[in-house]
């Protein structure tokens, strides 16, 4: 009977394509059936699987408090009810996509401008991919994407649209930077299969790495897409979580140094969800120097909209300049001490982290943990992680990595005391490991790594609270 | 080389009349004040009659406007909320309004519901979880000209249109249906479905219990779906008169079939918020649901907008008033066109839902062609004024009938449209305004005389 069932869905509706099948979500179905709660669930499992940004979020909320008129449905915002709730043209209103293109600009430090009639709305950036692939590629065709890249790609880019990703392996022997030796051979790899390579995806700052792509590296890419006739896609969402040296450079940067470059050949892909904390409001947007793929992609934006209600709040909020310089700036200030406590916390049990200045996660080395150098053996510790240490994190395996052991590690969506619980237990696994490994030859030592048995000093840290951040963090269940 | 078929192509549809007329409104747009000669928007399906409910109710509940709850702010919550379930109070809240919709025969389950960007994203996913690329469904025409993007364009499933004419009042039939399938076949198409809309755009009326029957019996000898997009379900004058195919299935006691009839709505035509992306897709099957969902990642409702119409929409008081008054105002305003049309000798389909009118113009025409038909629209836009959409535009299989939106202006705009139409009229044909001045019972005598006067045939 299901057989038949199935039979009359599509392939698609029947395939794996969405990518939820996969071992990994076993650690979100571990968290969802025993979230941590600090008094009520203190032995659930901590999720740390999930790459918010929680921590600004009062500074957002006291702005919203503070602008009634940027609410339709205010007193002070009544007015312009029925003229945004009618609005449904795909352009997106204007003072929306003047508020996103002047704001990137200023993620960007003023280096580029952006042109607002190039802004085009989609469903969050899981519908910018989608509509990018689309106007990019057709079934059949493929993507180079470097490796280690996030899990949602595949579904993004793949399910609906029938197109391939290929790996452009990275690894740790360079810290995982590109190089153009691994472009050329994934590019060679694709034409031995007669499979047409459409573009080029990078996402910059890096989710999983949490590492800005350098100069060099955007050039390299720059010049590789250009020589071949192909597209690059630079997902930029997290560019505005930058908070350290190196800094963030764009591809628009790059794109405004090379007059050699066609730049009907770049897209850009952003979102709010990350750099402002508002996933909920499915804010994407796609921005391409290409006009037929502006068009197109308008077009095909009706399938995603972003509510207009939304529109006008982000924009309303965007172009406060004061606020959002303020809100950058203390924004990229508590996502670096938040990561620097995960790393401190981390070395003193000598684990170590690649070394990178973005993103809400880090990329964890836990490959001197694994019984071998196997992806059986790190979800053998991962699934330890998940059931035993009761952490949700994310293995790499699930990120296309090309060696086992790493591991990416959120630490922007709890609080501080959340994040002592979860080092704590963290250093249980770390000690039970050391025990266990004692019989074991040593592991080859990295030299980012922080050495040390000191556990009292992991002790001090733990119990001395000082983070501003009081308020508990609500589940966004109601 | 570089971008994609599908971005080539113009399998979206926008080159169609429908979308032109639009595009020559937006470059001359009518404004009572500041452009008193521009063209009136009349091709928008717009519900713009009963904002002033919301707007009351919103002033009387500061709360759900401002992202509080029982006085606590509730920002946080709703923005970090992407879950692809959406909001349990919204999805409730839904789903307790389509049943009162439909005078509560029947009952929505808030598990079966799945949340999109729109109907257009609704219809969209519904097609890619039933259809592969160079299948089929079969559409009764006319019909809304959007669905050649939003069932075809990324999907890569076709439409085999099942004709129908004026001849039984465009009422849908077996023949008219068993046709379509064996077109489809000499397609070499594989058919998975029918999809229609109910009430119908551009017709405006609501779907017989025969009609629905005869569609049911068809969808359960082939073992295909049906869809039902009832996006317009709460602009029926006379709730007693919608018949949703929900209500249907119990009696036919058939589980495999019940799981092959899906429904999409949105809040878009009904409460005029086209501007929120309000849709969904209401099914009994698990699979579809299943799949849907997780397809909706792609346009998921912002959280915002979930809680301002879960608040509206809880409050079952203010619902069941604002279908009422709704309702009424939508059938004064389409009595209003009806009558200032017939008074000028234009008759229109007899509808009973809806946000315009079915208006029959093939008296006007200088033949009976695709040519005459474009040619008699482009004068209505450019010479009186008005934009309308052409028949053909919505695959009508007749030449001569327009689409004519009636809710998207104020009664004063409305007015002076019949005052233009009426101009036109006279411009054309001075012998038959002189007989279309009299009294109905005047034309009937003088109809007797005349073999070219159809408008007394209605």
């Amino acid at each position: 009977m299901l057989r038949n069932q199935e039979q009359i869905l599509s392939k698609i509706a029947n395939n794996d394509g969405h990518g939820e099948n996969s071992a990994f979500f076993d650690g979100w179905k571990a968290y969802d059936s025993d979230p941590y709660h600090p008094t009520q669930n203190p032995n659930g499992v901590i999720q740390m699987g999930l790459a918010e940004n929680q921590l600004s979020m009062d500074l957002v909320e006291e702005w919203v408090r503070n602008n009634p008129q940027a609410s339709i449905c205010t007193p002070e915002g009544a007015s312009r009810f029925k003229d945004i709730a009618i609005y449904q043209d795909y352009h997106g209103l204007p003072e929306f996509r003047i508020a996103v293109a002047r704001f990137m600009e200023k993620v960007r430090g003023n280096r580029v401008r952006f042109d607002p009639d190039r802004i085009v709305m989609s469903g969050g950036a899981t519908g910018t991919q989608e509509t990018l692939a689309f106007c990019l590629a057709d079934p059949g065709d493929a993507l180079l994407v470097p490796t280690p890249y996030y899990p949602g790609n595949d579904r993004d880019l793949t399910w609906r649209t029938g197109i391939e990703l290929i790996p452009v392996v990275c690894d740790s022997s360079n810290d995982f930077k590109m190089t153009r030796d691994a472009l050329e051979t994934a590019y060679n790899k694709a034409q031995e299969t007669n499979t047409k390579v459409k573009g080029l995806l990078l996402n910059n700052p890096s989710n999983p790495l949490g590492t800005v792509l350098d100069r060099e590296t955007l050039s390299m890419a720059i010049n590789f897409i250009n020589d071949k006739n192909i597209h690059l896609i630079c997902d930029e969402i997290y560019s505005a979580t930058v908070f350290d040296e190196p800094g963030f450079i764009s591809i628009a940067e790059i794109l405004q140094e090379s007059p050699d470059t066609n730049p009907e050949l770049i897209h850009i892909v952003y979102s709010l969800s990350k750099d402002l904390g508002f996933p909920g409001f499915r804010v994407g947007i796609l921005y391409s120097y290409n006009d037929a793929v502006v068009t197109c992609a308008r077009k095909m934006s009706s399938f995603g909209l972003v509510s207009t209600q939304t529109q006008l709040l982000v924009a309303s909020m965007l172009s406060d300049e004061e606020f959002m310089e303020k809100f950058l700036a203390e924004s990229t200030a508590r996502l670096c001490a938040r990561r620097g406590t995960l790393r401190q916390g981390l070395a003193q049990m000598g684990v170590g982290i690649l070394k990178g200045s973005a993103g809400l996660y880090c990329w964890m080395d836990l490959r001197r943990l694994l019984k071998a150098a196997t992806f059986e053996a790190e979800m053998e510790l991962w699934r330890v992680i998940v059931n035993d240490v009761r952490i949700n994190v994310s293995p790499g395996a699930s990120f296309h990595c090309s060696e086992p052991g790493w591991f990416r590690v959120c630490f922007a969506n709890m609080d501080d005391e959340t994040m002592r619980v979860a080092l704590g237990r963290i250093s249980k696994l770390v000690m039970q490991s050391n025990k266990n490994s004692e019989s074991r030859k040593p592991c080859r030592r990295r030299s980012k790594l922080e050495i040390s048995l000191s556990f009292r000093r992991l002790d001090e840290i733990m119990m001395s609270p000082h983070s501003p951040m009081t308020s508990p963090l609500v589940r966004a269940r109601t | 080389m570089t971008i994609s078929k599908k971005a080539a192509c113009n399998s979206h549809g926008q080159d169609s009349s429908y979308f032109l007329g639009w595009e020559e409104y937006e470059k001359n747009p009518f404004h009572e004040s500041t452009n008193p000669n521009g063209i009136i928007q009349m091709g928008l399906a717009e519900n713009q009659l009963s904002f002033d409910l919301l707007e009351s109710w919103l002033a009387a509940n500061p709360d759900a406007a401002s992202f509080k709850r029982d006085g606590q702010s509730i920002f946080r919550e709703l923005a970090l909320f992407q879950d692809y379930h959406g909001l349990p109070i919204f999805k409730n809240a839904l789903a307790q309004f389509m049943a009162e919709i439909r005078g509560n025969k029947v009952r929505f389950d808030p598990n079966n519901l799945v949340l999109t960007a729109g109907a257009t994203s609704a219809n969209e996913t519904l097609i890619f979880c039933l259809a592969d690329p160079g299948d089929a469904f079969l559409l009764p025409t006319p019909y809304y000209p959007g669905f050649d993007r939003d069932l075809k364009w990324r999907t890569g499933v076709e439409i085999v249109p099942i004709q129908c004419t004026s001849r039984n009042g465009f009422r849908i039939t077996s023949p008219a249906v068993e046709e379509a399938y064996k077109l489809a076949q000499k397609r070499n198409l594989k058919v998975k479905g029918v999809l229609i809309t109910n009430p119908s755009n551009p017709l405006g009326i609501t779907l017989s219990r025969k009609e629905l029957n005869l569609l049911l019996n068809f969808v359960e000898k082939k073992g295909i779906h049906l869809i039902s997009d009832e996006i317009y379900s709460g602009t029926v004058f006379d709730s007693a008169e919608f018949v949703s195919i929900m209500e249907l299935l119990p009696n036919r006691n058939n589980p495999q079939l019940m799981n092959r009839v899906h429904v999409v709505y949105s809040l878009s035509k009904d409460l005029g918020l086209p501007g929120f992306r309000v849709g969904s897709i209401y099914s009994n099957d698990r699979l579809v649901v299943a799949g849907a969902t997780k397809m909706s990642s792609f346009g998921l409702i912002s959280s915002q907008t979930q809680y301002l119409l879960s608040a509206i929409l809880s409050d079952q008081v203010f619902a069941k008033k604002y279908v009422v008054e709704n309702r009424m105002r939508l059938r004064n305003r389409h009595t209003v066109l009806v009558s200032g049309l017939r008074r000028v000798g234009i008759s229109c389909l007899e509808s009973n839902a809806g946000l315009f009118c079915w208006v029959d113009m093939r008296h006007l025409l200088s033949s009976d062609s695709l040519e005459a038909e474009m040619e008699l629209w482009k004068k209505v836009v450019y010479d009186v004024g008005l934009n309308i959409s052409p028949g053909s535009s919505c695959h009508c299989a007749e030449h001569g009938w327009f689409r004519v939106c009636f809710a998207n202006m104020t009664e004063d705009t409305l007015d002076l449209a019949i005052r233009r139409i009426k101009s036109f009229v006279d411009s054309i044909s001075p012998i038959k305004h002189c007989r279309n001045s009299r009294s109905k019972s005047i034309s009937k005598w003088v109809s007797r005389l005349s073999f070219h006067d159809r408008e007394c045939d209605r």
